[in-house]
């Protein structure tokens, strides 16, 4: 099997898309793992209610946390100067406002940009909804941080989606494990491919037509 | 002279058979304290409106925290908006739920995060309900009305008043003013305005006039109870850290475990 990116070059990729500036939420996955490639200058919005915040301390480092700075990941963060905190309203009017990007994870894309980010199971079979439909309607731009094929190497790009849906033409950017994909009016537009693999191979993996872009490249980190 | 200091007992006294409550669930701002106040209270056939899961119950007994998916045992509906976790964590609340659903023992309510916040904001309002753009299409619209308003689908959202909210802040005074700490304001503040009987845990109670006026997040008016975590509780100020270490050892055992199973998959 072709060697496919890890979560961290994935999330490293994602974390490309954000500017000094931008205002950004990670989703709970691959998502969180870009908080350690984004460049300086991007506050960090995480909807429990904490914006601006720092990197999250490693294991050998827990002795310095405090027990009530923590994500939605349950990850606990360092301290940044321009932090600000504030309760679950306030945190879900910014995330409509329009002002954020959010780096999401993601179960299935459509070609229209619908995203399907939870779905229920044998195990769970109550949806675990979260912030997701606000974090996805309410973006000022969405992207896709996933896996390009699920567990049992099925397509997770797909013509229609065939799980429950979470926000309707939402997506603007896939960014997987193989390729990056835009989402347009006419389609979706491979853009980039991971080392070591052809359009081909990426189309192959792909349920939904794939338009290739006139200035396809190899990804970069 | 406006005392509101009690015990947790006292305070959660006055919950009926039937009420719906709402807290924080878990994590900075969950009402540990009251939590175990209300399992010893013994309530029944509550509504519990929750925002997450309690993933690490196991730990949290073994270092004699309250568990709060307990509380289930006497619930008879649950409204909520869980989190969008892996799927391959399966948290013991989530087994307990699965089990009482097929059982048709347990009512429950799905919705987003921010469908919460809202319809917690039109309580506090006390708006007959709102029209909200989050859901439209999903799973979410069903036995909804829907509604386009300036070429915009929009699905009503009944308010949320729930009969008792149980709260967590860092400090307050006799007065029921509050203040808090990093993320543990969560939901808290729109918990205690949306609520009709609002008890506030908090770590330490001060006299007034020593919480900044300019700095108090949820004035009194809007807190009924105020009871003190005791120091040398499990979830108090000396011991909390304890256990939020084992449960930060349990997590990383968890994910290692995960992270083995997804390598033998592939």
């Amino acid at each position: 099997m072709k060697d496919r990116l890890t979560d961290e070059l994935t999330a490293m990729r994602a974390a490309k898309e954000l500017a000094p500036g931008d205002y950004c939420n990670l989703g709970i996955g691959v998502p969180l793992l870009c908080v350690s490639y984004i460049p300086e200058g991007v506050m960090i919005q995480s909807e429990n209610g904490v914006i601006g915040y720092g990197p999250v301390y490693e294991n050998d480092e827990l002795d310095l946390i405090d027990p009530d700075m923590i994500d939605a990941g349950m990850r606990y963060f360092r301290p940044l100067p321009g932090m600000a905190f504030f309760d679950q309203l306030t945190s879900f009017c910014m995330i409509r406002s329009g002002r954020l990007i959010s780096i999401l994870g993601g179960l299935q894309v459509s070609e229209k940009g619908d995203v399907a980010i939870h779905a229920t199971s044998e195990e769970n079979k109550t949806p675990r909804i979260g912030g997701s439909m606000d974090l996805a309607w309410g973006a000022r731009r969405l992207i896709i941080a996933m896996t390009h094929n699920a567990k049992d190497g099925s397509p997770k790009v797909v013509r229609n989606l065939t799980m429950p849906v979470t926000a309707a033409a939402c997506v603007d950017l896939i960014v997987t494990d193989i390729a990056v994909i835009k989402v347009t009016d006419s389609g979706l537009l491979l853009q980039e491919f991971a080392p070591g693999w052809t359009p081909e191979e990426i189309i192959n993996q792909t349920e939904a037509s794939l338009i290739i872009a006139s200035d396809l490249k190899e990804m970069e980190f | 002279m406006i005392n509101k200091v009690s015990t947790a007992a006292e305070a959660v006294a006055k919950i009926r058979d039937g009420d719906l409550v709402i807290a924080n669930f878990w994590g900075p701002g969950s009402p540990a304290h009251l939590w175990r106040a209300l399992l010893d209270h013994g309530a029944k056939d509550l509504t519990l409106c929750i925002n997450n899961y309690v993933p690490k119950a196991d730990v949290l007994r073994e270092k004699g925290t309250p568990d709060p998916s307990l509380i289930l045992a006497q619930t008879k509906k649950i409204m909520a908006a869980f989190t969008s976790i892996r799927a391959e964590e399966v948290s013991p609340i989530a087994e307990v739920i699965n089990k009482r659903l097929q059982e048709g023992s347990l009512e429950f309510e799905s919705m987003s995060h921010g469908n919460l916040v809202e319809r917690l904001y039109a309580a506090a309002l006390r708006l007959g309900g709102i029209y909200s753009p989050i859901g439209v299409g999903t799973v979410i619209e069903e036995g909804k009305e829907k509604r386009v308003i300036n070429g915009v689908e929009y699905l009503f959202q009944e308010p949320i008043r729930p009969d008792v909210g149980l709260i967590s802040a860092a400090k307050a005074d006799r007065l029921g003013n509050l203040v808090y700490h990093g993320t543990a304001r969560a939901s808290n503040p729109i918990i205690a305005m949306a609520s009709r009987y609002v008890i506030a845990e908090v770590f330490e109670i001060v006299d007034p006039g020593e919480l900044d006026p300019d700095h108090i997040v949820t004035p009194g008016i809007f807190v009924d109870r105020v009871v003190r975590i005791p120091d040398d509780d499990p979830v108090g100020r000396e011991r909390r850290r304890e256990w939020i270490m084992a449960s930060i050892k349990f997590r990383e055992e968890q994910n290692a475990k995960a992270e083995a199973a997804r390598r033998g998959d592939a």
